[in-house]
């Protein structure tokens, strides 16, 4: 089976139209010979029938259901009328091909659309597709395919246009040359790592031999080897891996702050430094083990940390495939002849006059100079309903034309841009969060301070007292009130709550955002378009004569405006046959089907063309008034129909709310916080959804701006800790302003960038499961941290008393890290309860 | 036991080969992406 042939079935699959037929196993249509009308499930061969009964027995059924959600979400063979011709342009090529020039070339491109082993099966296959490309590699986790191909064999507009026919629309990929320097960061703190793992599991062998030794009275040559060859060992992981502690340090000190890294580092020179002496005079104890084992368990520390943050910054680059690559520019020569040419949207500057047609998004910002069409922009606003634009209005970069080709003079593109100036608005507000951290710095580092000044009075007190000792038990105190439980322990905790988090479908990017959603209550401000609702028009309600549908269906098969889809979506497939169709922007719809004449829009553009009338003919304008009353009711969006000049039926659409929402909300409710909703659409139909939801009126804003957002998200985050939840990039700078933002399923990938959270479920029950597995999490840390506070505080002034050895505090500094350690894996934080049995008391609540 | 003087630095040198040997494997990206590798390994090559 070749690639393309394999995308067809997935496509025939997804179409399936008689579950009935479909075989249980695989979806494929059951041969009719074989159907058993006496079961409910039914197979197309017997490889199927086995599969499927070893798969039940083994109590697997939930495969089905996932593979039944997979499919809904399968990216569908599409075909692509974008040339990409601007990836062949010179200005394109040189700030994003590498090798330009000579034969071989290679690229990285953002593929939006990959998520499975499917997924990377197919990319893959491109080399045997198209004849020329070299090697096609797919980086799953980070969504970057890397391309190498011949340049005289093979465009790179041919490569991508058959990556977008295959549903993997590609974005170029920025910012290379940072990716590069953190590729090689990453590469050279794994060899850190290595190194210091080896060099501590090294000296903690020879470190057991020589406590063994000392035991058995051992002595002779052997141990002065031993801590020689330790000490080499030491110094290789101190000098290699512990470098990097000791620049921290440094750069702090030279700052005047002091950091975690600077107790580390004075207790590693002064370990290693006490050690080497004593190794060197041949007396006195040597803590060549407990230098290497901590280097290399901070460094694991680190590594977990700092793998964390890139997730979250590499979400981050995504942001820049939002709005288009390519824009037509229109040209004329000296003939005044018309040109239009694809060119990359980077070259495009002010005045020059651009053409946008039906389907294509607006590559910067302009005015229309010609044309009149209509524009989605519930990219930028969350407005579902299009917006009608003529000669003189001002569009933005990002949003879609819908309607038809416009023409318009550009007026600020790249950073200038009106979506550029709201992400700059998000990494603004990811910014503002800094002082809550700034804070936490600022007291462990006093904690650090203390423990400094500590062991420096253990030094000089213990001078008076008994000098020979005072070295000792000063490192003692260094070694024993290590902050190792706690800085380990937590990042453990966080990142195994985490950890489970994400097996449930909740990405959380940070351990802040657990400690803020742990937050005894606040608001939660939920965005209303594909969070509350499922963010398609539908109908919801029909008033009138039921058995014209087909005719409507018939009649808007052809339109590509977001009503006529969703009232196709609705009401299914026509056999019926249209003709003499003819659409008028921001009205309606007409046309001839089956011999009659259809009209179908908005109710004053039905109005002016058609009469109602009863049976004797009559016009009843309170029945027409009635209807449009009906189907207007909650907020929806009223369209009438009209067959043979009578209006005959009136329909009401709307976005269909998520059937978990009410009971959801009810249970967020129940752990204290309080429900908003903030949305850019028309507050009546804000209000409807509301009231629908069980939503507090005084917490409902509609029709508000992506900027309004953020400043009510603002406004009531003074107050307390305020929740923000959307999916559209008119909400990345509200998520990123909130205290918490959470990006649901199926969002705008801006918001799940300057999200917090990102939830990859579509139901809202994951927001409790959120609240409650971070409330646990957080108990976790806490409990972890008093544990490790009070180990250090007994621990800590036993040293300063003298009763405990460096290697009494070496031996019990592993010891109270396990026991945190233990206590953070064995708990329960995320996902401790199966969600089926918080589906259920949503249910019974 | 005197042979622990020849043993040590071998088992030394030994362990410093793995290191050198997975300081060479990071440096070739071996270990940037540890998502993908697996699910092309279930590929069939026809």
């Amino acid at each position: 089976m070749t690639a393309l042939d394999l995308g067809s079935v997935q496509q025939d699959r997804s179409r399936a139209v008689q579950p009935s037929c479909a075989c249980t196993h695989c979806g494929l249509s059951v041969p009719s010979g074989l159907i058993d009308a006496a079961r409910s499930e039914q197979f197309c061969c017997h490889g199927c029938e086995t599969a499927y009964e070893v798969i039940h027995r083994c109590g697997l059924d939930r495969y089905y259901a996932m593979l039944e959600s997979a499919r809904e979400h399968a990216p569908r063979v599409r075909e692509t009328s974008r040339s990409y011709a601007e990836y062949d342009d010179a200005a394109f090529r040189s700030l994003h091909v590498r090798g330009a020039g000579s034969s071989v070339c290679s690229t990285e491109f953002f593929l939006s659309g990959v998520h499975c082993s499917a997924c990377v099966w197919l990319v893959e296959k491109i080399p045997k597709l198209v004849p020329g490309v070299i090697e096609v590699r797919l980086d799953l986790a980070r969504a970057i395919v890397r391309v190498v191909w011949q340049d005289d064999r093979v465009a790179l507009s041919k490569i991508a246009s058959v990556l977008a026919t295959l549903g993997y629309p590609p974005h170029p990929a920025r910012d290379a040359r940072t990716r590069n320097l953190r590729t090689q960061e990453d590469r050279a703190q794994l060899t850190r790592l290595a190194v210091a793992g080896a060099c501590a599991g090294n000296v903690m062998l020879l470190a057991l031999a020589m406590y063994a030794g000392l035991l058995d009275e051992i002595q002779g040559p052997y141990e002065p080897f031993f801590r020689w060859a330790s000490m080499v060992i030491t110094l290789i992981s101190l000098c290699w891996p512990g470098q990097v502690f000791f620049r921290s340090a440094y750069g702090a000190l030279w700052g005047r702050t002091l950091n975690l890294d600077v107790p580390i580092s004075l207790a590693l020179v002064a370990g290693g430094l006490w050690s080497t002496i004593a190794t060197i005079r041949g007396t006195g104890e040597v803590y060549f083990d407990t230098v290497s084992v901590l280097i290399f368990a901070l460094l694991v520390g680190r590594l977990i940390q700092s793998r964390q943050q890139r997730w979250a910054a590499d979400s981050v680059e995504l942001l820049f495939s939002l709005t288009p690559t390519s824009a037509r520019r229109v040209e004329r020569d000296e003939y005044g002849t018309e040109r239009i040419v694809e060119i990359a949207a980077e070259s495009l500057e002010v005045g020059q006059i651009v053409e946008v047609r039906a389907g294509d998004s607006i590559p910067a910002d302009g005015v229309v100079v010609q044309g009149a069409s209509q524009i989605d922009q519930s990219l930028l606003t969350g407005e579902s309903r299009p917006l009608a634009v003529a000669v003189g209005a001002s569009l933005s970069a990002g949003t879609v034309n819908v309607a038809s080709t416009v023409r318009l003079r550009v007026v600020a593109t790249g950073e200038g841009t009106r979506v550029a100036r709201l992400m700059s608005l998000v990494s603004e507000a990811s910014r503002r969060r800094a002082p809550i951290v700034r804070l936490a710095d600022r007291a462990s580092s006093w904690f650090l301070g203390g423990m400094i000044v500590l062991s420096l009075v253990t030094f000089v007190a213990w001078r008076f007292i008994d000098p020979s000792a005072a070295l000792e038990y000063a490192i003692a105190v260094l070694v024993v009130t290590c902050p190792c439980a706690l800085g380990l322990a937590t990042p453990l905790a966080m990142s195994v709550g985490l950890g489970r988090a994400a097996r449930m479908g909740l990405l959380v990017k940070g351990g802040d955002a657990v400690q803020r959603l742990a937050a005894r209550g606040g608001i939660i401000f939920l965005d209303k378009t594909g969070t509350i609702t499922f963010g398609q028009m539908r109908v919801v309600r029909w008033a009138g004569d039921e058995s014209v549908r087909p005719l409507v269906a018939a009649i808007e098969r052809d339109s590509s405006h977001p009503i006529a889809r969703g009232i196709l979506e609705s009401l299914g497939e026509s056999e019926l046959v249209a003709s003499e169709v003819s659409q008028t922007t921001g009205g309606g719809i007409e046309g001839l089907v089956a011999g009659r004449r259809v009209v179908v829009g908005s109710p004053s553009y039905v109005r002016e063309r058609c009469r109602l009338r009863d049976q004797s003919g009559r016009v009843d304008h309170a029945l027409l008034e009635g209807w449009e009353r009906e189907a207007a009711d909650g907020g929806l969006t009223p369209v009438a129909i009209a067959v043979d000049g009578v209006m005959v039926a009136m329909a009401g659409l709307g976005d269909e709310l998520r059937p978990d929402a009410a009971a959801a909300i009810a249970r967020i409710k129940a752990l204290g916080w309080r429900v908003g909703m903030l949305s850019g659409d028309h507050e009546d139909v804000v209000a409807g959804v509301a009231a629908a939801a069980g939503i507090d009126a005084e917490l409902t804003f509609g029709g508000l701006s992506p900027e309004a957002k953020v400043a009510k998200v603002r406004e009531h985050g003074a107050l307390g800790p305020v929740l923000m939840v959307g999916d559209g990039v008119n909400d990345a700078a509200a998520l990123a302003a909130a205290s918490v933002g959470v990006a649901m399923h199926g969002g705008a990938e801006a918001s799940l960038a300057a999200a917090d959270v990102y939830v990859s479920r579509p139901d809202l029950v994951a927001l409790v499961e959120l609240i409650e597995g971070s409330r646990r999490t957080m108990r976790v840390v806490k409990r972890g941290l008093a544990t490790s506070t009070t180990y250090n505080v007994v621990a800590g002034c036993l040293a300063v008393m003298g009763l405990i050895t460096p290697i009494g505090a070496a031996i019990l500094m592993p010891i109270s890290s396990l026991t945190v350690l233990m206590l953070s894996f064995r708990s329960r934080s995320f996902g401790s309860r199966s969600p089926r049995r918080v589906a259920n008391q949503v249910v019974a609540s | 036991m005197i042979v622990i003087f020849l043993v040590l630095p071998l088992a030394f040198l030994v362990a410093g080969a793995a290191v050198v040997a997975f300081a060479m494997a990071a440096k070739r990206g071996q270990f940037d992406d540890l998502d993908t590798p697996p699910m092309r390994a279930l590929h069939d090559d026809e």
